[in-house]
């Protein structure tokens, strides 16, 4: 290890060691920063899901966008696998399908970044019970 | 940089890791290495997150799902469930006591709502063995901070502005201590930590230590720059083997990023940490003694003046905190004296940490702003007394502090607001207790703690609480009368005034104060020599009811003194004076008809 020898020298370091801890510190108020889910059953992992998501956790990242990436189950989407779902803060979520890493790179620079929206939103097509505590 | 989308952290507090959380950790790895998930999903050991009472926790991120009691052999089904197909494990997730529904979400959960995390701000979220992730979270900021931008005197300032006062219990004012400290001359000073927690029921130093043993280390160094020390030490007992082990590792780390040791931050500054245990005595918590312990003398106090700060360690200007004000320091440096003291009462600031247990139905570690009512303690984050009991009184402060009852449960919690209510802050312990629990019992228990753990140098301390702890002995067998009262009560304003040090003028108050306050419970033992709790053994009689008794002759067999006599299908007796009290009767009897009187 080497030594810290100012200020400056450790406020680097920290970030640095920040984004690991982002998954923690973003978890406190998940409502104010993007939310990526990745669809990660097995079709999705076949399909390539696990390099997608890869992508998600490394590009919005290093494009300084605050984020949450997790991984989630089967959404029934068989048929268009990798699905993501996306939601922004204040935003009713939104499905995409057949997301590849160029669509994934669309969906960070035009929907992420500027709202607008792009190929292959799956239309949601069922509602969830919701438990209320 | 990371890539993992998700990370599960362990509790590794001494609760949990009594309750196999090393065996969860190393089952959770293994179960992610076989699905292939190392790359993605982090296990992480950390502090205490203070819901002990449901340990071992996992908490899954960034979710916030909050698993209790979880087992070693779950750790497949979280790993299947939760972290592969995105399903919560329902049969782990925490039940509210009294909707009984399921909340997964730890920010929906009674006990963590009303709570304010300073002292804690790191336990139960980083990894206590790496220095980074304190890093991560501002960590040695504040020591920068003071070290590259401030003088010793605006630090000072700083801390005294922000009103912080000392959780050992005392409650004096923290930045005061450091300028007395700054202003005595001396070619050496030290920095003292004092992290020996004896009262029954606290483990809030230890939590602190564990959990974020570089918070700890970061406000030493920061106190030694203050005053002008170069050295620390932590007085810490060697009972606590965990919290000993973690800050090893803090200070090692500490060590080799320059944090600790010679020219911090290149300013020129020395400070290095030492440990020194203690045998586990709980008038060591009481400074002078603290001090002489480390000079390997006996742990005995001594009269103050003079005080630590003029002539302590080695006979040279000392300063000892508590582990708890110790740990919201560099807190108070990065956000402000005006934050903390915006925190809080009018004359106690900040947060407090309690150590809730007793009949209560959420056990743990909490933390609070002062001010917050008794009665939010210990209905909302304690959850209410177990069992659907009734409430009878809380001992705050631990043995040294007093009992306070139902009409006590709206005060607002701080130093001063405790002491006018006949109790005190102490350490922070709070011991909840329920109609079951007899008054005198609990003071003849409070008492037997303190007679043990007297040093035996002055007599008052010595002599007296072996005298109260009779007296209340007696009361219990019903042989008290109604002068014996007024002697313990005599007894202890004596032994309060007359005491050396705080372990004998904080001594008596259980007694005084819930003879104050259940004076009733008192008298019922000295004059109907009852014990309206049920619970002191030679006040109890057995007795059999008559109309109920069938006559089965199943109480007559188990009785183990042969005291029960009668003919079959008749009524039984009992013989009061040959019954040992021992209840085997009455778990047997499937009639109803034995019950104590």
């Amino acid at each position: 290890m080497s030594k810290i020898t100012s200020l400056a020298d450790l406020k680097k370091k920290r970030e640095e060691l920040k984004s690991g801890l982002d998954i923690r510190v973003k978890a406190i108020d998940p409502e104010s920063v993007v939310q990526v889910k990745v669809a990660m059953a097995t079709c999705g992992i076949a399909s390539g899901a696990k390099t997608v998501m890869e992508f998600f956790l490394e590009q919005l990242e290093r494009r300084n966008i605050p984020a949450v990436v997790t991984q989630t189950g089967c959404m029934g989407y068989c048929y268009a696998e990798p699905t993501i779902e996306v939601k922004l803060p204040g935003e009713e979520p939104v499905v995409f399908g057949f997301v590849d890493l160029k669509r994934a790179d669309q969906i960070i620079e035009k929907y992420i970044k500027t709202g607008e929206l792009v190929d292959g939103i799956i239309p949601v097509n069922y509602q969830s019970i919701d438990f209320k505590e | 940089m990371s890539k993992y989308s998700m990370h599960l952290l362990v509790c590794g507090g001494t609760g949990c890791h009594a309750s196999e959380s090393d065996a969860i950790v190393c089952n959770l790895r293994d179960e992610l290495e076989a699905k292939g998930l190392v790359d993605s999903v982090q296990v992480i050991l950390t502090g205490c997150f203070g819901f002990c009472e449901k340990g071992p926790i996992v908490k899954v991120m960034p979710d916030n799902t909050f698993y209790v009691q979880v087992k070693p052999e779950d750790a497949q089904e979280i790993v299947d469930e939760h972290v592969i197909k995105g399903r919560k494990v329902t049969r782990l997730l925490y039940k509210d006591p009294v909707s009984k529904e399921s909340i997964s979400d730890s920010k929906h959960m009674g006990f963590f709502k009303k709570q304010l995390r300073i002292v804690l701000r790191n336990c139960g979220f980083i990894n206590p063995e790496n220095i980074d992730e304190y890093i991560a979270r501002d960590g040695y900021q504040a020591l920068g901070k003071v070290l590259s931008e401030m003088s010793p005197e605006e630090v000072i300032k700083v801390i005294k502005d922000s009103g912080q006062r000392g959780r050992g219990g005392g409650g004096f004012s923290t930045g005061l201590k450091w300028e007395l400290a700054r202003k005595s001359v001396s070619d050496e000073k030290y920095v003292v930590c004092n992290a020996d927690e004896g009262d029954p029921g606290a483990f809030m130093d230890r939590s602190v230590l564990e959990g974020d043993p570089h918070s700890v280390l970061e406000a030493m160094a920061i106190c030694g720059y203050s005053i002008g020390a170069s050295s620390g030490l932590i007085y810490i007992r060697a009972e606590y083997p965990l919290a000993i082990e973690r800050l090893k590792i803090a200070i090692n780390q500490a060590r080799e990023y320059g944090l600790l040791g010679n020219s911090i931050f290149g300013t020129g500054f020395n400070f290095d940490i030492t440990l020194r245990y203690g045998a586990g005595a709980f008038v060591c918590g009481e400074e002078t003694a603290l001090i002489h312990s480390m000079e390997g003398l006996r742990g005995e106090p001594t009269v103050k003046p003079p005080f630590p700060a003029e002539s302590g360690y080695r006979n040279k200007p000392t300063n000892v905190n508590n582990v708890e004000t110790f740990a919201a320091i560099p807190a108070i440096i990065l956000k402000g004296s005006k934050w903390f003291s915006s925190i809080g009462t009018e004359k106690s600031k900040g947060t407090k940490v309690f150590a809730l247990a007793g009949k209560i139905n959420n056990v743990g570690l909490i933390e609070v702003p002062m001010g917050t009512t008794l009665r939010e303690v210990i209905f909302e984050i304690g959850g209410g007394i177990r069992g659907g009991k009734k409430f009878k009184g809380v001992q705050t402060g631990g043995p040294s502090g007093g009992c306070l009852t139902e009409k006590h449960l709206d005060t607002p919690i701080d130093f001063d607001n405790l002491i006018a209510a006949g109790s005190m802050m102490g350490s922070g312990a709070m011991i909840v207790l329920d109609e079951d629990d007899c008054m005198v019992s609990m003071a003849k228990f409070f008492l037997e703690f303190t007679v043990e753990e007297s040093c035996g140098k002055c007599a008052p301390c010595r002599i007296g609480n072996k005298r109260l702890h009779e007296l209340l002995g007696q009361i219990t067998e019903g042989k008290g009368t109604l002068e014996d009262l007024d002697r313990l009560k005599n007894m202890s304003l004596v032994i309060k005034d007359t005491s050396l040090c705080g372990l004998g003028q904080t001594s008596p108050n259980p007694v005084l104060s819930m003879l104050e306050n259940f004076r009733e419970e008192y008298v019922a033992h000295v004059t109907s020599k009852k014990c309206p709790a049920g619970q002191c053994k030679s006040l109890m009689e057995y007795v059999i009811n008559a109309e109920n008794c069938v006559g089965c002759t199943a109480c007559a067999r188990v009785c183990p003194v042969n005291a029960i006599t009668g003919e079959r299908k008749e009524a039984h007796l009992i013989n009061a004076a040959t019954c040992i009290k021992c209840g085997a009767c009455m778990e047997k009897c499937k009639f109803d008809a034995i019950f104590i009187r």
